[in-house]
């Protein structure tokens, strides 16, 4: 089993000082010690922007793949290989904004894969811009005189696409997150998590100090997260008051799951030789 | 009289089983011992319209339609009005007077058979199936075995084989209305026949360019196909999909063909063969993707079906004008290998060496072909499954032991370094992107940057290599070394030119063929030998730019002497192209 030595990498971080990203890499690691696998058995695919470079930085196995795309890349490499633990680290643009599409389908479909959205409500390495989560009267570099767009409620938008598992975490508070991505490991089936992650550099508003004193944990305030209703209106709570925790979380079969004719197969694992092709070609004669 | 060289047409809107009428029809010559070949043309629509399917039967191979047809069936009135002009002398009409009235002034052609068959009424009163109209291609069927003479039972054989019991009675029943009907009133008058021959039986096989590229698929051990639906490559989704059940695959439509190249990176990373299909549309999408293949360096295969653009163009129809786009697409230098087959054995054999390259040099492999040579169907014999054997290259399985972390990105001396999956115990696997290191780390360095540029590069010199050490056949040539011209083709046109060459032969103009498979890497060294022995070089293409000449220009500094270029959206005609050939000869 790993440990969190084992998971370090000899790649020099280059997050600005402070940044919130920070929480959720030990967030993570810590997640992968509870949860007591092996590197090996680990994927971790990340899209473009600064939490793209959480593969640099965890050593399990990594596709920094471009931006908007992580989630099919995951979604593939788990159809093939159910074997493994495949999560995603995507960010607000990344999965909002560019992904869009991706997301929406893939919370429908439940492959069996884990999202984690650093959402910082603006864009980092492209020097701060608005994204789909940012909010109206946000001022960025793209948008000099305020945003003018309400933002997206991906939260929402998952308990609606038939989200099975669906929560918020504040990278302020890595222990927290650290549970909520350990309940989503384990999760069988699409299991999403929107992290409020503070960008120190761009962010002049919804800073760590401006979390702090909103967010409440769902899980404290008694929510039961397996009714649909009331997870839908806790995502519409927005305002002085933010939850973060388990929103809403059901069982139903993946999408592999409803494949019979890959059950208990690895399709990275089959011997591809012998393959009869004579029944199919009798066919066409 | 002339028997079994023979070319149909049938014709009538959309929704009318024009293409399935056209198959089963196709099918029952093959089973007399035919060669058979059968293309479709239709519109971006689904009920009205006009939609056709025009076959050709000979005792020998036959590669495309000819240019004149013997056998018209005319399922509605404008069947009739568009092609009778392409009737030869003699030539016949079936059709339904309901439908069409005809009369032999008011067609302008005094040298044609008239055959009036009530297809409407037989459906409603003999059959007793009002509600079931479609049906009268059924019974037309077995109005033009009648006329042509043939084995009714082959026939019937087909239709039982391809519809499940009840709607196959009832088809049959159809048919054998339709064939007594004109038995009765026709008598034996028409000069163009059909015999089943020594080798009738289950012998060929019948199938598109999409099914041939699906078997070899199969063949090849790919277990993941994701595609969005696009013409000309929806039928490959369909045949994927019919087929998920019994190879064990997952078939994924997902939300757009982003997602669909996307997936297929994932899974060939994860180890399993994955194929995606598009057209020109779709593979815009997929660029980026691509590029991510060549960068992340993961096995990837992308079939692409052209149809004529820009943009939506001719969304049923046929062109080659993608050939640049598919060499050059996605941003930054990468290697990719482009395979353009051009007849239904390539479709086949052609795909499963693309998946071997792919695994082999750790790229994504690009099969071009075109709505012509996608959707067209040929009786061929069936395919030698065991010729081109699986080969997945460097590929470790097992427990990792090496102290050294492993490296995705070692650099060796051709590039391509020993692959392994993730989930490989004491391995950890990191595919980036971004510019990295030979462990998959980010890395913006200089010199890493050059390195990694150069180590990707060289996996295409090497691939060249082994094409050529293997002759493998990147370039195939057919017709005499001696010749008065040598035409330059690749893709789709094959067909039409290689009967465009047997025409030219009877009249004793000889010409050779040389053909480019592969598109890239590009077989400069093979094309400059041959050329350098033509005395004329004709490029033959589906495009207003002749590309090919373009990238014969750019490899052997050579201009070719003449080009012959269609891009109306229609295949050539061997007729028309012989023509051509001999104005510029």
């Amino acid at each position: 089993m790993v440990n969190l030595r084992d998971l370090g990498t000899t790649e020099v971080n280059d997050w600005c000082p402070g940044c919130g990203n920070f929480g959720i890499l030990s967030a993570f690691k810590s997640a992968l010690v509870e949860l007591g696998l092996e590197r090996e058995q680990v994927v971790i695919v990340s899209g473009i922007g600064c939490h793209g470079k959480m593969v640099n930085w965890v050593n399990v196995n990594g596709f920094h793949g471009i931006h908007g795309r992580p989630v099919p890349i995951a979604a593939g490499i788990k159809l093939a290989n159910p074997d493994l633990r495949v999560v995603v680290f995507s960010g607000d643009a990344d999965c909002y904004d560019e992904g869009w599409d991706h997301f929406c389908h893939a919370v429908r479909r439940n492959v069996d894969i884990t999202v984690i959205v650093h959402d910082n409500m603006i864009l980092g390495l492209t020097t701060g811009q608005a994204t789909a989560t940012s909010q109206v009267g946000f001022r960025s570099k793209s948008t000099p005189f305020g945003s003018v767009v309400p933002p997206l409620n991906p939260l929402a938008h998952a308990v609606v696409a038939g989200g099975s598992f669906v929560a918020r975490g504040f990278a302020g508070d890595p222990k927290h997150l650290a549970q909520l991505m350990v309940a989503a490991v384990r999760h069988k089936g699409f299991s999403y998590i929107d992290v409020f992650q503070p960008c120190v550099t761009f962010n002049y508003l919804n800073t760590y100090e401006w979390f702090r004193q909103r967010v409440y944990k769902l899980e404290d305030a008694g929510h039961d997260a397996s009714d649909r209703q009331k997870a839908l209106e806790k995502c519409f709570e927005w305002g002085d008051r933010l939850p973060i925790g388990m929103f809403y979380r059901e069982d139903r079969p993946t999408y592999r799951d409803n494949l019979p004719q890959v059950k208990d197969k690895n399709l990275a694992k089959l011997s591809l030789k012998n393959i009869d092709i004579s029944s199919r070609m009798e066919s066409m004669k | 009289m002339k028997v079994n060289d023979f070319s149909f047409l049938i014709g009538g809107e959309a929704g009318a089983g024009i293409t399935r009428s056209g198959s089963l029809f196709a099918k029952a010559c093959m089973r007399g011992g035919l060669h058979v070949f059968g293309t479709n043309d239709y519109q971006s629509l689904i009920r009205g319209g006009h939609n056709f399917y025009v076959g050709r039967v000979g005792t020998e191979a036959v590669y495309s339609q000819a240019d004149r047809l013997n056998l018209l069936v005319a399922l509605n009135a404008e069947t009739v009005m568009l092609h009778k002009d392409e009737l030869v002398s003699g030539g016949g009409i079936i059709f339904d007077e309901a439908d069409v009235a005809l009369a032999a002034q008011k067609l302008d052609r005094t040298d044609l058979r008239l055959y009036s068959v009530p297809l409407r009424k037989i459906v409603v009163d003999e059959l007793k199936e009002p509600h079931n109209l479609i049906m009268r291609n059924t019974v037309a069927l077995g109005a033009a075995i009648a006329v042509i003479d043939y084995d009714f039972g082959l026939l019937e054989e087909i239709l039982n084989e391809t519809f499940k019991k009840e709607v196959a009675e009832l088809n049959v029943k159809a048919a054998q209305v339709g064939y007594r009907y004109a038995r009765e009133r026709f008598g034996n008058d028409f000069e163009y026949r059909l015999a089943k021959t020594s080798v009738a039986g289950r012998r060929l096989i019948y199938l598109s360019g999409n099914e041939a590229v699906g078997l070899g698929a199969l063949k090849a051990g790919c277990t993941f196909y994701a595609s969005y639906p696009m013409t000309p490559t929806t039928g490959l989704l369909h045949f994927m999909a019919e087929n998920e059940r019994d190879y064990g695959l997952i078939v994924l439509q997902p939300e757009g063909e982003i997602a669909a190249i996307n997936m297929i990176a994932g899974v060939a990373f994860a180890g399993a063969r994955a194929m995606a299909a598009t057209s020109g549309g779709g593979f815009c999408l997929m660029s980026e993707g691509l590029g991510m293949a060549g960068m992340t360096e993961t096995p990837i295969v992308v079939v692409v079906g052209q149809r004529p653009g820009p943009s939506t163009g001719l969304p049923t129809y046929s062109a080659q004008g993608d050939l640049r786009f598919v060499l050059h697409a996605s941003q930054g230098e990468f290697p990719r290998v482009v395979i353009a087959p051009g007849d239904i054995e390539e479709c086949f054999y052609e795909t499963m060496w693309a998946f071997n390259w792919a695994e082999k040099y750790q790229l994504p492999v690009i099969l071009l072909t075109d709505k012509y040579l996608a959707e067209s169907e040929f009786s061929v014999e069936p395919f030698d499954a065991d010729r081109v054997k699986v080969e997945r290259g460097d590929l470790a399985t097992g427990e990792y032991v090496d102290p050294d972390e492993y490296k995705k990105y070692r650099f060796t001396e051709n590039g391509i370094s020993p692959r392994m999956l993730p989930g490989t115990r004491g391995a950890v696997v990191r595919a980036n992107a971004d510019e990295h290191n030979e462990f998959g780390f980010t890395s913006e360095n200089p010199e890493m940057t050059a390195r990694m540029i150069d180590k990707r590069m060289w996996k295409l010199q090497y691939l060249a290599k082994e094409l050529e050490e293997r002759n493998i056949e990147a370039v195939k040539v057919y017709g005499p070394e001696e010749a008065m011209a040598t035409i330059v083709s690749w893709g789709g046109t094959k067909g039409p030119i290689r009967e465009a060459m047997r025409l030219l032969a009877a009249e004793g103009v000889i010409v050779n063929f040389l053909q480019l498979v592969y598109m890239l890497p590009f077989p400069a060294a093979r094309l400059r030998k041959i050329l350098e022995k033509s005395k004329k070089t004709i490029v033959v293409e589906h495009n207003s730019t002749s590309q090919l000449s373009g990238l014969i220009r750019e490899h052997l500094l050579k201009d070719v002497d003449h080009r012959i270029l269609k891009y109306d959206g229609r295949p050539f005609n061997p007729g028309f192209l012989a023509e051509r050939i001999k104005e510029v000869l």
